[in-house]
């Protein structure tokens, strides 16, 4: 965790009408990047219920009123949480296409249509995104 | 030649790693998103469900390998992140501490949590 890439401070967004799509698939990947790590830390928090699930007796789990099954299904049940999961798979989805676009970029492979590959990430996030959204949203109510 | 923007210097550790890492999440990320969100529902995960995943050794040993490529892949990348931003000197040896931690710390509580989760502890 050492050597960086000092190319210089891009990030004046005073200057976004200058960028191009590879400076904006450089600060999507970066923002994604910062949401799941983000995220990841919360998902251990809420999934460490299970260390006090696991002292619980066998009939209280086989109940599913273990503290665990509780708080997940809890949380589940809110419109709230729902739509941060339609949010977070938007993020997963893009952080996923346009890091295997990063992946070609350094391999060299398609250097000439990063830019297109870049706007077809995104259209490909939006297209998942809301082809989850009916599963991301069953039997919740607002 | 396209332009290249990355945080990462090109053959370095750093960005190795980080490559590495990337091409198992891809796969690994994909798949848990999918078992528990599309085969299974969240809003039906019960730790007895949870449990009967985690006794499955190839499962449990995926998912504490997730853990650790994903805690290193997002810690190192926000790390690369705030060096290509301008960060240096005590401030930078302090950040890299604290990320370390973090990371590491990340990691234990993770493991203890499918461990917990598999019926080992």
């Amino acid at each position: 965790m050492s050597q960086s890439y000092n190319r210089g401070l891009i990030e004046d967004f005073g200057r976004w009408k200058e960028f191009s799509a590879g400076m904006w698939a450089w600060i999507f990947h970066k923002f994604t990047g910062w949401m799941l790590i983000g995220y990841l830390f919360t998902h251990i928090a809420v999934l460490s219920t299970s260390i006090s699930a696991a002292g619980e007796s066998t009939a209280v789990i086989e109940a599913q009123n273990d503290i665990y099954t509780t708080t997940l299904q809890g949380l589940e049940g809110l419109f709230l949480i729902r739509l941060l999961e339609i949010g977070l798979l938007a993020v997963a989805v893009f952080h996923i296409l346009n890091g295997l676009r990063l992946l070609m970029v350094d391999l060299g492979i398609g250097l000439e249509s990063q830019d297109k590959s870049f706007y077809a990430s995104l259209i490909l996030t939006g297209a998942i995104t809301v082809a989850s959204v009916p599963t991301f949203l069953t039997g919740v109510g607002i | 030649m396209a332009e290249r923007y990355s945080s990462f210097t090109p053959g370095g550790t750093g960005w190795f790693l980080q490559r590495v890492t990337a091409a198992f999440l891809v796969v690994v990320l994909a798949f848990h998103f999918f078992l528990l969100h599309f085969v299974n529902h969240a809003y039906e995960v019960s730790f007895m469900g949870t449990q009967a995943r985690m006794e499955n050794i190839g499962y449990f040993l995926t998912m504490v390998l997730f853990l650790v490529t994903a805690a290193f892949h997002g810690v190192n990348g926000v790390y690369n992140a705030l060096v290509n931003q301008g960060l240096e000197g005590t401030q930078k040896k302090v950040v890299l501490a604290v990320l370390t931690i973090a990371g590491v710390g990340l990691v234990a509580q993770g493991t203890y949590v499918a461990l917990t989760m598999a019926g080992m502890i």
